[in-house]
């Protein structure tokens, strides 16, 4: 399935969730999507798609905070990145690690140095700095100077 | 759960080379729980690589790992050449090629003769390092360096491997597959081996798929997924070799990937090796003169599974933001699945089969008072009050 096909059938299964596409090369492709159809749209590329979800990256930018969630097809080569933008000042969205284990540890991660929230994740403690940070500071936000 | 006792290795024991605490809650000898710690080796590589140009970063990156550490200079090359949209020269395909799997072979030689150690078997241990050694001098005939090459750069590589160097490099390829396929004899058929590996901490099919666990630990459970090969890069697709995978998704699955991956990697140098030959001395890079914006994503097969880089460029000079994804980040979560119902005994190894490396999962310095959250000493402070403790030391020697 080439990148134009798998838009088209996100497209047709999500409708106005999908905000944007932009295709950076044949097997690397960013679709961003409303954050509250997360969990559909990634139930669909887990569960029906068959794609491994690699990693998450967020990162704090002028829009607020933003989150790719990064799932390989070992079949084609294609990284398909989920963007989602979320409020700067109340940074939350659902949660994927009930769905699969191979997010745990990221969404631990950027709790703890983003300060985004994820809602119905089953343990949200801190992953690096337990006991050796301060609370309510977040050394990944943009704001944070040593 | 009765969880009767408590048995913590780490963080500082003397069968792992890194600092980590796992706590095994037992019942009698068998283990119905595990927690960990980690944190001790962040060092925020991801925030200091924001503060350094895009050639710095291939310094910086390189040190997240002592073991593979060409690795991750391999997935951010990948994924800063995708935001420039280039292409290489072929023969610096080849010379990235031959690094990266001379590292592999390395890297699975040290873990062969760890897992031995931590069997108690340290035949195999002494065996297997003594192995690893010639491949470390080749590292530093061609690199100058026996780790941390800094042979990776944007658009290339830094040093050629001369045509009058290839005879030498294939005499220890030849050695290497002679010894290998000797301890590969020796642990497939001990029945030592075998009583201490087969069975235990078996990881299925449906628990890779859900943490995604990647590299040997995902294919010796019968999951061919291998970077390499899934999303080619560099000389992978040029030459010919096959993925290894094993049905068990046991220690010694595990294992028999890792052995048999090494001559897969002695063909992949050879036939790189022969390649070179063909192509013109000293063509190694070409020039980048920037680096547009946008985001790139890299990924590379090190010897521990897929190496993950995304890099976010606004067109200036240093990354705005640089993801990093180690393969031990996916694979340790698995513990849960591989350890709990295993004896003490069996849970040690299966902490291993993975081969675990912590620096490469965890990537500050400053130091915060627990109860008022107040900032004591700075990353600077801190390294003067090292400092300062060297210097008194030597003092007190020199008197």
């Amino acid at each position: 399935m080439n990148n134009e096909a798998i838009i088209g059938e996100l497209r047709k299964k999500f409708g106005n969730d999908v905000l944007e596409t932009e295709e950076q090369s044949s097997t690397r492709l960013t679709v961003t999507i409303e954050p509250l159809a997360l969990l559909k749209v990634a139930e669909h590329l887990y569960r029906e798609a068959g794609l491994r979800f690699i990693i998450a990256s967020a990162i704090h930018t002028k829009k607020g905070f933003e989150i790719l969630y990064h799932f390989s097809n070992d079949e084609t080569g294609l990284v398909l990145n989920i963007h989602v933008i979320l409020n700067s000042e109340k940074p939350r969205i659902e949660s994927l690690s009930n769905m699969f284990n191979a997010s745990n540890w990221i969404e631990r991660e950027m709790h703890e140095l983003f300060g985004i929230d994820f809602l119905n994740h089953p343990n949200q403690e801190k992953l690096i700095s337990e006991g050796n940070w301060a609370e309510g500071v977040y050394p990944y936000r943009k704001e944070f100077k040593k | 759960m009765s969880n009767k006792f408590l048995i913590p290795i780490g963080p500082y024991h003397p069968l792992q080379e890194e600092p980590e605490l796992f706590k095994l809650y037992c019942d009698g000898e068998i283990v119905r729980d595990i927690k960990w710690e980690t944190g001790y080796n962040h060092r925020g590589i991801e925030k200091l690589a924001e503060s350094k140009t895009y050639d710095q970063v291939f310094f910086l990156v390189e040190r997240i790992c002592g073991i593979c550490s060409t690795s991750h200079p391999f997935a951010f090359a990948n994924a800063v050449e995708e935001i420039c949209r280039i292409e290489i020269t072929d023969r610096a395909k080849y010379i990235r090629s031959i690094i990266g799997e001379l590292e592999r072979i390395h890297s699975h030689l040290l873990w062969a003769g760890l897992a031995g150690h931590f069997l108690g078997y340290n035949t195999v241990f002494m065996w297997a390092w003594k192995y690893r050694e010639p491949v470390l001098d080749l590292f530093e005939m061609i690199t100058g360096n026996r780790n941390s090459y800094a042979m990776f750069k944007v658009g290339g590589v830094r040093r050629d491997i001369e045509n009058n160097k290839i005879p030498d490099i294939l005499k220890v390829m030849d050695e290497v597959k002679k010894k290998v396929t000797l301890l590969t004899g020796a642990v497939m058929d001990d029945p030592v081996i075998h009583s201490r590996t087969k069975g235990v901490g078996v990881l299925t099919r449906q628990d890779i798929t859900d943490y995604g666990a990647v590299g040997p630990t995902a294919r010796a459970s019968g999951v061919a997924i291998d970077i390499r090969k899934d999303d080619p890069y560099a000389a992978y697709p040029l030459v010919n070799w096959k993925v290894i995978t094993a049905e068990g998704g046991d220690v010694f699955a595990k294992a028999e990937v890792r052995l048999l991956e090494m001559f897969e990697s002695v063909s992949i140098i050879e036939q790189c090796l022969e390649k070179l030959r063909k192509e013109k001395e000293g063509d190694i890079s070409i020039k980048v003169k920037e680096i547009p914006e946008g985001i790139g994503t890299g990924r590379a097969e090190a010897p521990r599974g897929e190496v993950f880089h995304c890099v976010f460029s606004d067109g200036s000079n240093s990354p705005v933001r640089h993801k990093i994804r180690a393969p031990s980040y996916v694979n340790i979560a698995t513990f849960r699945k591989s350890c709990i119902g295993q004896s003490i005994s069996d849970a040690t190894i299966s902490l291993a089969a993975v081969d675990p490396c912590y620096c490469c999962t965890e990537r500050l310095a400053a130091a915060y008072d627990e109860a008022s959250g107040k900032k004591i000493f700075n990353a600077r402070e801190l390294i003067e009050l090292s400092v300062n403790k060297t210097r008194l030391l030597r003092e007190q020697q020199v008197r």
